[in-house]
């Protein structure tokens, strides 16, 4: 047997990806009408750029970026804005949010599509396109893709890793877009290669997705560095920390960022996101969900406006169950649970996970110390300890322990017979910590 | 805007594995060992395992009434409890004496430190370590130590002197002679040798593995115990590194150390598949609650518990030493774990910790 590359810890959960990966992404009608929130990303908030009553087109900038680490956001639908004020995020809290009320034309903003030879653009140029077109990271953090691509001089890159593994149970858009989109999607590591100026490539997928990597194995061949790698399955073989680990045999230090190593990990709909900008002029307006869950009326992979509501996007794809008990945005592991089905699609929403009732609930039972957990950590802390130290209030031994570690997999409460919320915890626990240690600073 | 959805922090679902499905699974790996019990030692062990099991369950009932806590007893930990407990008795045990062991393993050793998880020592050994004080004489050392259907009691044939367990016998009757031969008769020398040339044949070790032998009420056959750990195993509730690491310091250190000829004598075989190791090494050490989280941790617990055992059985006041070699090492079990913490992620590249 061939050893795959992996890291230590991790759990199994099942995958339940069968609903969903042999449908084809399919385009969604137009919204009636889109919200977006001014915070779609890690850092500064947005500047808004239009007023209530303006007209705008596809493309046209509603908000400025306004520091390096921050990037505009652009109108999904041609129309008017109707109002600027508080919505509901899918966080659960109100914030300051445009609407947009489509008027279905889908008219572009003139200049904005212009087709582009990335071969002919500079590194910095292409910087730019990719900061413009308001491209963040699609795996879940949604933090700004130029900042990533922009090392300061002092760190050399020399890893690139595309991360195709889609460990999160249930999703499918990663897979999907490997198989519709090789060729584009090999184009795209192609041309953040180039501006990272890396010389070793990886293109990183999960052992249970052998389509996928023959796809992107055919389009890579002949790629002098490339390497395409066959990942575990392992949840959470997708997390950044983890598969820097499994493929370069390197560990990010504590406190650090990837780049300190020498690596650059992006996942799929990110890189396509960079093609697409770079080839075509598109900024980030549309993404490809799953829905799925067993309240899911019609599954699939659809390719949705980013703004629409989950409510109106269910509405045109086949609705939802009348037994629905949870919806979550993302996948079942780190995905935040929705307060209500009127709160839009962001850039990075990757899935709709539809839990029908009876929803598993945790217990919060005692611990048993069966150290589960502390197998099942890809950080190697000791969640169960955290857990009842956060629990207890005792911050100066929370962070001895290392809790701003964390990477927040839910791995430890996903193995927990005793069903603590234990991953709930931690959080806590790491957020208190971190705030006092900023009050520190001040 | 539409009614609110259930919230909740993620991840969203679970494994399925709950305390109580993890406890049920003990209690089935115990079903082979508990049906040999009635089957060697009769309806008396029925009741034995019975009163047992029905005390626990009574008394956690009971204290968690009192102590104004939820009531737990559904998720099988005092049927586990109780039914290792019986476990530790031996065959003419008294009634009363497996009512009073179940009250002092879940008041005692379990709910006055708070319950299930909290608990320092296994409740069960607790248990044991209290009778073994308080009456000796039914616990060991009772001249009518009741004999196994269709075995002997030691397994070992020597003339005029009864001794419950093998490890009894060589312990107190063998290895006084052989240390110390002139002191004796050659008569009764010779028996001794007799003896160990028995320890060596396959005979010997079919009755081990049978159960055809002296011994509490779970003790008696390796092979009905190894069953069940096969399924503890496949089920993935138990750790193979405290089994493994316990019994394998075990044959080592009876090599060593325990041979009634002096050093690099002993037979490690002997030592492992008589006395509790087997029931000890994996129904007892792996408590989840008592052994350590870590890997690292749970290595030195399982060398700890095999160390000790052995010292015990050669130097100790007991033939046996497994209970107390679980139970000393269950108190050092907070700090093992302070000091097994796992290496974190990263820390290695900022250069230790």
């Amino acid at each position: 047997m061939v050893k795959l590359a992996t890291f230590r810890g991790g759990v199994h959960p099942p995958e339940f990806k069968d609903a969903t990966k042999d449908k084809k992404i399919e385009p969604v009608a137009l919204p009636s009408k889109v919200v977006l929130p001014l915070q779609q990303h890690i850092g500064a908030p947005l500047e808004l750029a239009v007023a209530s009553g303006d007209a705008v087109k596809v493309g046209t900038l509603v908000a400025r970026a306004t520091g390096f680490v921050s990037i505009p956001l652009h109108s999904p639908v041609s129309g008017t804005v109707k109002s600027v004020g508080e919505a509901l995020h899918p966080s659960g809290v109100s914030m300051q949010a445009v609407v947009i009320e489509s008027d279905g034309q889908d008219e572009w903003e003139p200049g904005l599509l212009t087709r582009r030879d990335p071969e002919s653009l500079g590194v910095d140029e292409i910087k730019k396109i990719i900061r413009d077109a308001g491209i963040v990271g699609l795996g879940g953090a949604a933090f700004p893709t130029h900042v990533k691509l922009s090392p300061p001089a002092d760190r050399k890159i020399d890893v690139f890793i595309l991360n195709g593994a889609e460990c999160e149970p249930y999703l499918t858009t990663d897979y999907r877009q490997m198989l519709e989109r090789s060729a584009d999607l090999v184009a795209g590591v192609g041309i953040i290669a180039r501006v990272l100026g890396c010389a070793k490539v990886y293109l990183a997928v999960e052992s249970n997705k052998p389509e996928a990597l023959a796809a992107v194995a055919g389009q890579a061949k002949g790629r002098e560095g490339w390497q395409v790698v066959t990942l575990q399955t392992k949840y959470p073989q997708g997390g950044e920390k983890q598969l820097i680990e499994a493929i370069a045999g390197r560990q990010v230090p504590s406190g650090k960022l990837p780049m300190d190593v020498g690596c650059v990990v992006q996942n799929v709909s990110t890189v396509l996101s960079v093609f697409d900008a770079v080839t075509t002029g598109r900024p980030l307006i549309e993404k490809v969900v799953t829905v799925t869950g067993g309240a899911a009326l019609n599954p699939g992979n659809y390719s949705v406006r980013v703004g629409m509501l989950i409510s109106e996007l269910l509405e045109k794809t086949g609705g939802v169950a009348e037994n629905l008990g949870k919806a979550v945005m993302g996948g079942p592991m780190m995905g935040v649970a929705l307060p209500n089905l009127e709160v839009p699609v962001l850039k990075g929403t990757n899935g709709l996970l539809l839990i029908p009732e009876p929803v598993p609930e945790s217990l919060h039972r005692a611990c048993i110390r069966c150290g589960g957990c502390v197998d099942a950590c890809p950080i190697h802390l000791l969640p169960c300890d955290l857990a009842l130290l956060a629990e207890n209030e005792r911050w100066d031994r929370c962070r001895e322990l290392n809790v701003k570690d964390c990477i927040e997999c839910g791995s430890c409460s996903f193995t927990c017979p005793a069903g603590r919320n234990l991953v709930q915890l931690i959080r806590y626990g790491k957020f208190t910590v971190m705030s006092q240690d900023r009050a520190a600073k001040k | 805007m539409s009614e609110f959805l259930k919230v909740s922090s993620s991840p969203h679902f679970y494994t399925g594995e709950s305390v109580p499905s993890i406890m049920k699974g003990v209690l089935i790996s115990l079903a082979p060992a508990t049906l040999g019990a009635v089957y060697f030692f009769g309806w008396h062990a029925a009741m034995l395992i019975v009163l047992s099991i029905g005390s626990a369950v009574a008394a956690e009932a009971l204290c968690q009434r009192l102590r104004k806590v939820p009531r737990s007893i559904d998720d099988y930990s005092a049927v586990v409890t109780g039914l290792l407990l019986a476990f530790n008795l031996p065959a003419n045990a008294p009634w009363w004496l497996a009512v009073l062991g179940g009250v002092f393993a879940i008041v005692v050793a379990k709910e006055v430190f708070g319950g299930i998880g909290f608990n320092v020592w296994n409740p069960a050994l607790a248990a044991r370590a209290f009778l073994l004080a308080s009456f000796p004489t039914i616990m060991i050392s009772s001249p009518d130590y009741p004999v196994p259907r269709g075995g002997t009691l030691s397994g070992l044939t020597l003339d005029g002197v009864t001794q419950a367990t093998p490890l009894q016998l060589i312990k107190n009757t063998v290895a006084p002679i052989l240390q110390n031969p002139s002191a004796f008769s050659p008569r009764e020398v010779q028996n001794a040798h007799a003896v160990l040339a028995q320890t060596g044949q396959w005979e010997f070790y079919r009755n081990l593995l049978l159960g055809n032998m002296g011994g509490v009420l779970g003790e008696t056959s390796a092979i009905l115990l190894l069953i069940g750990a096969v399924y503890l195993f496949v089920r993935k509730y138990i750790d193979w590194r405290v089994p493994l690491g316990y019994i394998g310091t075990v044959a080592l250190a009876a090599w060593v150390f325990a041979g009634p000829e002096g050093y690099f004598t002993g037979n490690p075989l002997l030592h492992v598949l008589s006395g509790g190791l087997i029931l000890g090494a994996f129904f007892m050490a792996t408590d989840m609650v008592t052994s350590p989280v870590t890997r690292k941790g749970k290595w030195v617990f399982a060398v700890g518990c095999g160390l000790l055992t052995v010292l015990i059985r050669v130097k100790g006041g007991y033939p046996e030493g497994v209970s107390y070699a679980i139970l000393l090492m269950n108190t050092a079990t907070p700090l093992i774990d302070a000091y097994t913490r796992p290496r974190v992620y990263g820390a290695e590249a900022a250069g230790g910790k």
